[in-house]
């Protein structure tokens, strides 16, 4: 075998390989006008929460239980790993008014 | 106390009965000014709450009245500059500014409990104030559609402090 044929044998290896944790979602939650959209999120462990503040005001998820704090800059967009499963009521620290739900399955 | 708030909500309608009186609104170069110079006082109030207060609840709200009153103002500047609009300085502003200065200096003789409770007291009075100038006079008032917006989005995130600190209040008692 020449050297050559090895690097498309090993791109498709190399992907193969990535298709299996590349299952997991990328799910957007958006925080618009004070308000966490969707309110209600139904996600599984492993899969990629897109935190997207669409606001001029600094936000944050903060998980009631602990299991999240992920920081949300104004007109910014941060991405997070969810870790554990559960059901999880969030707010954000700065605009208590604003709650949402996720839950996470195993 | 009680005097003072009255007084800060008699400001307020300054605007309410002089533009009735003369049948005619605060223009927007007004409303902008009017609207950052709230936004200036409650910043001021804050930035003495983080020095003084006690309390770490009223300490982290003083924080988050900063961070958001700066980001509105930051948004007000950006505005009245892409519109080319000069906020002009008027009697609301200069009443408020004015009361504005007095409660700070009655605040900073204050320590410890007295001073929480007082400065978040005065939030909730304060906030009630503005938010009832901006949602019957400014906002009506606004002719520029993305002033309007702005005002609308002070508004709601402003009823949001409000809340807030009756909260922050209720948790003193």
């Amino acid at each position: 075998m020449r050297p050559g044929r090895c690097l498309p044998v090993l791109t498709i290896l190399l992907f193969g390989a990535m298709e299996v944790p590349a299952q997991a979602a990328t799910i957007q939650i958006t925080a618009t006008d004070l308000v966490f959209a969707p309110a209600e999120v139904s996600a599984k462990v492993g899969d990629t929460i897109e935190w997207i503040n669409k606001d001029m005001f600094a936000h944050n998820a903060t998980a009631r239980n602990g299991d999240f704090d992920v920081n949300m800059p104004p007109k910014k967009t941060v991405t997070s790993v969810l870790k554990k499963a559960g059901t999880v009521e969030y707010y954000c620290r700065y605009h208590p008014n604003m709650k949402a739900v996720l839950t996470v399955t195993p | 106390m009680f005097v003072r708030l009255s007084a800060a909500m008699a400001a307020l309608s300054i605007l309410g009965s002089a533009a009735l009186a003369q049948g005619a609104k605060p223009t927007d170069p007004q409303i902008a000014h009017i609207a950052y110079t709230a936004g200036v006082i409650d910043i001021a109030a804050a930035k003495q709450a983080i020095e003084k207060a006690g309390n770490k609840d009223v300490k982290t709200f003083a924080q988050d009245m900063v961070r958001d009153h700066e980001a509105v103002n930051k948004q007000a500047l950006d505005l009245v500059k892409k519109l080319k609009v000069t906020p002009e300085d008027n009697d609301t502003s200069k009443t408020l500014s004015k009361q504005a200065t007095e409660k700070l200096a009655e605040l900073a003789k204050l320590k410890g409990a007295e001073y929480d409770k007082a400065y978040v007291a005065n939030e909730v009075a304060y906030h009630k104030a503005v938010n009832g100038a901006l949602e019957t006079q400014l906002i009506p008032s606004a002719s520029n559609a993305e002033l309007k917006s702005l005002l609308q989005t002070g508004l709601k995130i402003f009823q949001g402090h409000q809340q807030h600190a009756e909260q922050v209040a209720a948790k003193l008692k």
